[in-house]
């Protein structure tokens, strides 16, 4: 179709027939693009690519790959770094199973010289509670802005010498797929603490984020690249709508995520669908491993994000059109961001995805609605806040039906489902009510949560004095 | 071993509310519905004292369910509205004459007066007759453009103040995911709220106090309150588009009952990109009506039905409307496009 004359291997999107060498032009002029109209990548900088080692990442890296070799005309310019979560231990899979796909990806991953980090999810149990803190980006007034960041690279090209580059590519590659049991029974305890599959994929989702952000700030990777297709944040939209996540929306399927402060995850993909990555990791023999994941096998309807790809899958067939009107909905979406102030209170996002809390309780909203329904519906607690375990225990076993707010299985010292609402928005609240037992969360989770739970104590008894919201280290008496 | 009525403990569950999934026995059920209606009129100042309200009556459980709780609330907590019924007649042989009987039935047994608009009447087209230039595929646009207005204008007649509908948790959740799939950000942005502006242009507000009640506890409430309403599903809806959100919702309730509500809750708090065009509110040349463009949908689609061209409202057509205005003919290049498809 484009150029006339080479003959046509393959239709995209019902009208248009590429031929090969069409197509692969392309594909990486839409990457090229993505990445250049949003000018989020800085010269130099050092960018992390996420792989789980499906066709969308891999052909990723092979563009990445290709962008950085000298042949290209323009090449592209930031330092890459390959991570791989292996999360086998939550999806149930063999020790062996593990060991032979980490081995297959470790080829793939030399084959392409870039540093690389293979982690096991089971990591997860070490890690510090800064990861819960977004991180400030830097607003030093001494950083260029985009343009001049570029010109200024271009200058200094000259100088810089191959080996230079070379060098710092080739760093210690860090295979830390090693994990020790207590940490492994620990990660299944949690997972066969979760009763739904839908729960169950979302810990997944929130646990691999943390990971990655973590040895994301270690390293100094101010960049996460993560290989999400047209076709999977079509998907993904539709179901965080099911789940609730309607605030945080733009963040979770845009194309850059800057919830998290001093790493931004950008989505380099997104404008391909996953016939387009199909056929072209096929034609161009693009190296990826299968690894099933947690909903591999499920039937339709066993969590709801299996079910909103079935359902969007289908649609798609009889009108070929959902796919890209739903991600054009998500262009035009943006994020609620509350005044950004150099002090913003962390407690002021959700615990667990860090996102911008929903649920201030609006008179004649849903969120209201719920909780006058949950009212209605039970005998009124004395006050609800305050109800010691024993008096919410005997309740919930005369009911017999639905924990109240106190959990019916958690022990006096650590946090019980009514002490992690509150700090949780309104879809991760949703999360943890399927959870029977709290205290298989990982460490930081839980001493997070005790932090900031003392800290807003702390300001509820001062609060007369504090004379705004966002004094630092609050307690300045009135004057 | 029976289960105890988790609210008052003394009486025996006979139900489980689909809801929060508590069990409740008859009393504390009706109680805990009703109070959760009146907290969501008195929270979103849906009416004011001594205002006359219609109710739309379509004969249907939404609708008989919302009359029947508007009748009790209104004495037991002294609202002071002038409650009547309005019912719309499309003119579907087989569903809407069956049910229009129950509404009748309904006027006499809630003693509330009770005035039926047809499209006939307004519009001189029934929606038997539309279906037959149309097809089967469009057909919902016709009739859901129609009967917003023969409601507006049988309240004017009737000279009310507002109106409410007997929309339900389900049809929001629907709308929302519809919005998003047919990528309609105006409509997206504005469907999840509970009454429409009131602009005092002539344009009485809608409001929808049933709108966190769960179309399987009106089912609950009808039942056990031995209610008379009228199940038979509109015998146009199989092809409607809006038939594949609601399977999904469903299936998504299925798996975890909340999520209706996390639907709208989502919907709620959704923002959109300042800068995204959004459809202006003005009115109508022809008719006065709330329009978004030059002529108002209604009449487009009554002029496409008149002149022959059945698919004149359906897609595109804003270069039309000066044309239509003007009463020129159409080129013979429109006309063709926007014939009817032969079966």
């Amino acid at each position: 179709m484009k150029c006339k004359e080479g003959t046509a291997v393959l239709i995209i999107r019902v009208n248009d027939a590429f031929c090969r060498s069409c197509f692969k032009e392309y594909f990486i002029h839409k990457f090229r693009a993505m990445l250049g109209k949003n000018r989020v990548i800085f010269p130099q900088e050092k960018v992390l690519l996420a792989v789980s080692g499906g066709t969308a990442s891999c052909s990723m890296l092979s563009q990445v790959q290709e962008g950085l070799s000298r042949e290209a005309p323009k090449k592209l310019r930031f330092v890459p770094g390959i991570i791989y979560i292996d999360d086998g231990g939550a999806c149930g899979r063999s020790a062996e199973e593990r060991q032979r796909s980490n081995a297959l990806l470790k080829s793939i991953f030399t084959e392409t010289g870039f540093t690389y980090f293979i982690v096991s999810l089971e990591q997860v149990f070490s890690l510090p509670t800064s990861v819960l803190v977004p991180g400030t980006s830097d607003p030093d007034p001494s950083n260029p802005s985009y343009k001049q960041a570029v010109d200024q690279y271009i200058k200094e090209k000259q100088t810089l010498t191959e080996e230079n580059v070379a060098s710092a590519v080739a760093q210690l590659n860090i295979e830390d797929s090693a994990y020790s049991p207590e940490h492994k029974l620990a990660l299944e305890r949690l997972f066969s603490s979760m009763k739904t599959l839908t729960a169950k994929e979302d810990m997944l989702q929130t646990l691999r984020q943390h990971l990655i952000l973590h040895i994301a700030r270690e390293n100094g990777y101010s960049k996460v690249m993560m290989g999400d297709s047209c076709s999977r944040l079509a998907v993904k939209l539709l179901s965080n709508i099911a789940l609730g996540r309607g605030a945080a929306l733009a963040s979770d399927t845009g194309f850059s995520d800057p919830r998290y402060g001093d790493v931004v995850i950008v989505r380099p993909m997104r404008d391909y669908s996953s016939k387009e990555i199909a056929f072209y990791s096929r034609m161009f023999n693009v190296p990826s491993v299968f690894i099933s994941g947690l909903d591999t096998k499920t039937h339709d309807k066993a969590s709801i994000q299996r079910l909103t790809e079935s359902f969007v899958t289908n649609l798609q067939f009889d009108f070929p059109s959902t796919v890209s009107t739903i991600y054009r909905t998500s262009e035009k979406l943006h994020t609620v961001m509350p005044p950004q102030s150099q002090t913003a209170e962390p407690a002021s996002k959700c615990l667990l995805c860090l996102c911008t809390l929903d649920t201030k309780v609006d008179k004649a909203s849903a969120f209201h609605a719920t909780l006058v329904s949950e009212q209605l519906s039970q005998i009124k607690l004395q006050d609800p806040s305050l109800d010691a375990p024993a008096q919410s225990a005997e309740q919930c076993c005369t009911e017999g039906q639905g924990c109240g707010p106190g959990g019916c299985c958690s022990s006096n010292r650590l946090p019980s489902h009514q002490d992690l609402k509150t700090l949780l928005c309104y879809s991760c609240r949703l999360t943890i009510k399927d959870m029977v037992a709290t205290n298989t969360l990982p460490p930081y989770i839980i001493t997070e949560a005790e932090k900031r739970q003392k800290r807003s104590q702390m300001k509820m008894e001062i609060s007369e004095y504090l004379l705004e919201d966002d004094e630092e280290d609050g307690g300045t008496a009135a004057l | 071993m029976p289960v105890q009525c988790s609210n008052c403990v003394q009486r025996r569950a006979v139900l489980k509310r689909p809801k929060t999934g508590h069990s409740l026995c008859k009393d504390c059920f009706f109680w805990a519905f009703e109070e959760e209606i009146h907290q969501t009129i008195v929270s979103a100042g849906l009416f004011n004292r001594g205002e006359t309200v219609a109710i739309g009556a379509s004969g249907g459980k939404d609708s008989t369910v919302l009359a029947h709780v508007m009748k009790v609330l209104n004495e037991r907590y002294d609202y002071d509205l002038n409650l009547l019924l309005l019912s719309v007649d499309e003119g579907i042989t087989g569903y809407r004459d069956d049910s229009l009987e129950t509404v009748k039935r309904n006027q006499q047994q809630y003693e509330l007066p009770l005035k039926i608009v047809s499209y006939e009447e307004l519009y001189g087209w029934t929606m038997d007759a539309i279906v037959k230039k149309v097809g089967l595929k469009n057909n919902c646009t016709f009739c859901g453009v129609f009967r917003r207005q023969a409601l507006d204008r049988g309240a004017m007649m009737l000279k009310v103040d507002k109106i409410c509908t007997g929309h339900n948790a389900d049809d929001v959740a629907e709308t929302v995911l519809m919005n998003v799939l047919r990528g309609d950000i105006a409509r997206l942005r504005r469907c999840t709220s509970i009454s429409t502006a009131s602009d005092g242009e002539g344009a009485i507000p809608r409001c929808k106090p049933l709108k966190y009640a769960y179309e399987k506890e009106i089912v609950l409430y009808a039942y056990f309150k031995k209610l008379d309403y009228f199940s038979t599903e509109c015998i146009y809806s199989p092809n409607a588009y809006r038939g594949h959100a609601r399977a999904f919702l469903k299936d998504l309730e299925s798996i975890r009952p909340s999520s209706i509500i996390d639907v709208i809750h989502s919907g709620e708090t959704l923002s959109i990109k300042e800068g995204v065009k959004m459809p202006v509110q003005g009115t109508c040349s022809r008719c006065g009506y709330i329009s978004s463009q030059a002529l108002c949908k209604s009449c487009v689609l009554l002029e496409g039905l008149n002149r022959g061209l059945p698919k004149l409202g359906i897609g595109k057509h804003h270069r039309l409307h000066g044309k239509i205005l003007a009463q020129e003919p159409l080129t013979e290049q429109e006309e063709k496009k926007l014939k009817a498809v032969d079966f």
